[in-house]
């Protein structure tokens, strides 16, 4: 029996050390019944590219809370890109202004959630972006 | 899953070519085909079956907390700076409720990123409940196929029963650490039966000695408590040890290491024992013996899944429920109902 399961990377770039969102977010998508590789803190966007590639992920959520979305989110679309992790779904929570988060939207990635977000916000959105991209390999 | 279009085939088979010719991407996509079942999963396991058997495989078991990530990325470390390619398979329960599961084993290994000689893949056990996922074993034959030299897998964390990683490990290691219990625990069935070397993480803390000399008493009782003997009664496979068999007088006397992973102490000393235990299983034949037994019991396991799918495809609609309402009622009782269907299987 074929049985799929969405899976997701969660991540933290950077250096800020504030995961409790992270944490909200995983929890959430475990709870609506997907598979949640959780990296934890402190990861360079060549780390996560590599873990999404070796999980084989189906989508990449991004945790910032440092500012530093501008410079960090576009380095992890880059080297998902060289990866050639194309059909990869890329969404980032955190505090961004709108936009920048625009800009982010422009840049590749699917969603942006800021602070008030629900998480069923999130899960829903995640699981019809993947729906969306539909059956890969 | 019915059976594959031509299509899919062709593109499996490309896959895995390309998952052979060193695609990380490709290796990642077939570990996935094969963890999601089915026809693809099947044609997969057919095509990489022959390259198997290759690796040195290493079951990684025990409490939750006791360290077992952290350990594992010691041990990544100490075989790459012996030149040897590692594959790490990490197991983290899925959620009974939702289905849903958090894979968290990668957190303590990201001293390993950036090393093209290490692939780490979590998978969650989707059900299964014996500390490991159904496919595991075949996600390990697809890492040793493309060439993994060791192979580490790390269990769920596990409390007392959960022992199917000697079903794909070639030595099992099962961690302890200070503070999670007295000696009687050293003297219960299930994981610490299986160890073929007990390590004793976070031996810088207070009450490490406790714990050794707990284990290492367990031990000297052996025969009773710490040999494999009396496995065959057992429902899980039947481990041969030639003490239990009388084969040999060569046994292997299961040793007791105190490391400190997340500061490296103790590892090497520890991947030298492992070694030690490799050589052992050549040399006694138990390896030959043990592959048997893994064989066997894997093929059971696969039979036993299609004679209920095939079984299942033969009932008509709602006949399932009715015989299930029938056994409900007191009509009809499970033995005599499994006998009857089992019946139809052999007259078809």
């Amino acid at each position: 029996m074929a049985e799929r399961r969405i899976r997701v990377l969660v991540a933290k770039p950077g250096l800020d050390g504030h995961d409790r969102g992270a944490k909200v977010v995983a929890r959430a998508l475990r709870d609506a019944g997907m598979e949640v590789v959780y990296t934890g803190l402190r990861q360079t966007p060549d780390m996560i590219a590599e873990a999404a590639l070796q999980e084989d992920v189906d989508v990449v959520g991004l945790s910032i809370l440092s500012g530093a979305h501008m410079t960090l989110v576009p380095r992890v679309l880059e080297c998902l890109k060289r990866l050639e992790l194309h059909d990869v779904i890329v969404v980032v929570g955190g505090v961004v202004p709108n936009d920048e988060a625009e800009a982010l939207l422009q840049q590749g990635v699917k969603g942006v959630f800021g602070p008030g977000s629900s998480t069923q916000d999130v899960t829903h959105f995640v699981q019809q972006a993947v729906l969306e991209r539909g059956e890969r390999v | 899953m019915s059976e594959l279009r031509d299509h899919d085939s062709v593109v499996t088979a490309q896959l895995v070519a390309k998952a052979l010719s060193g695609s990380r991407r490709a290796i990642a996509q077939v570990v996935s085909l094969v963890e999601n079942g089915g026809g693809a999963a099947r044609e997969v396991m057919c095509s990489l079956y022959p390259r198997t058997g290759r690796a040195q495989v290493i079951g990684i078991t025990g409490s939750p907390g006791t360290g077992k990530s952290t350990l594992v990325s010691a041990l990544a470390k100490a075989y790459r700076g012996r030149g040897f390619t590692v594959g790490v398979v990490a197991v983290d329960p899925t959620s009974p409720f939702s289905g849903g599961a958090i894979l968290g084993d990668r957190i303590r290994m990201r001293d390993l990123s950036g090393d093209p000689g290490v692939f780490i893949r979590s998978m969650a056990t989707r059900g299964a409940l014996g500390g490991l996922a159904a496919t595991t074993s075949d996600v390990v034959r697809v890492l040793d196929a493309v060439g993994y030299q060791v192979i580490l897998i790390e269990t769920v964390g596990v409390g007392q029963a959960e022992v199917d990683v000697v079903r794909v490990a070639h030595t099992v290691l099962v961690v302890e650490a200070p503070g999670l219990g007295d000696d009687i625990q050293t003297l219960k069935a299930g994981i610490m039966e299986i160890a073929d070397v007990f390590v004793v993480n976070k031996a810088d803390l207070p009450g490490t000695d406790a714990v050794v000399s707990a284990l290492r008493a367990a031990i000297s009782l052996g025969r009773g408590a710490l040999t494999y003997s009396g496995h065959h009664q057992l429902e899980m496979p039947a481990r041969s040890n030639p003490a239990a068999s009388g084969a040999s007088d060569d046994s292997w006397q299961v040793p007791v290491h105190e490391v400190a992973a997340l500061d490296h102490v103790g590892i090497d000393a520890l991947v030298e024992t492992i070694g030690a235990h490799a050589a052992y299983l050549h040399r006694s034949g138990l390896w030959q013996q043990r592959e048997k037994e893994r064989i066997e019991s894997d093929l059971t396991g696969r039979l036993k899944q299609l004679v209920i799918q095939c079984l299942m495809a033969q009932l008509k609609a709602g006949e399932w429920e009715t015989i299930l309402e029938s056994i409900a009622a007191r009509e009809l009782d499970p033995q005599t109902a499994a006998a009857r269907l089992m019946g139809r299987l052999t007259n078809a």
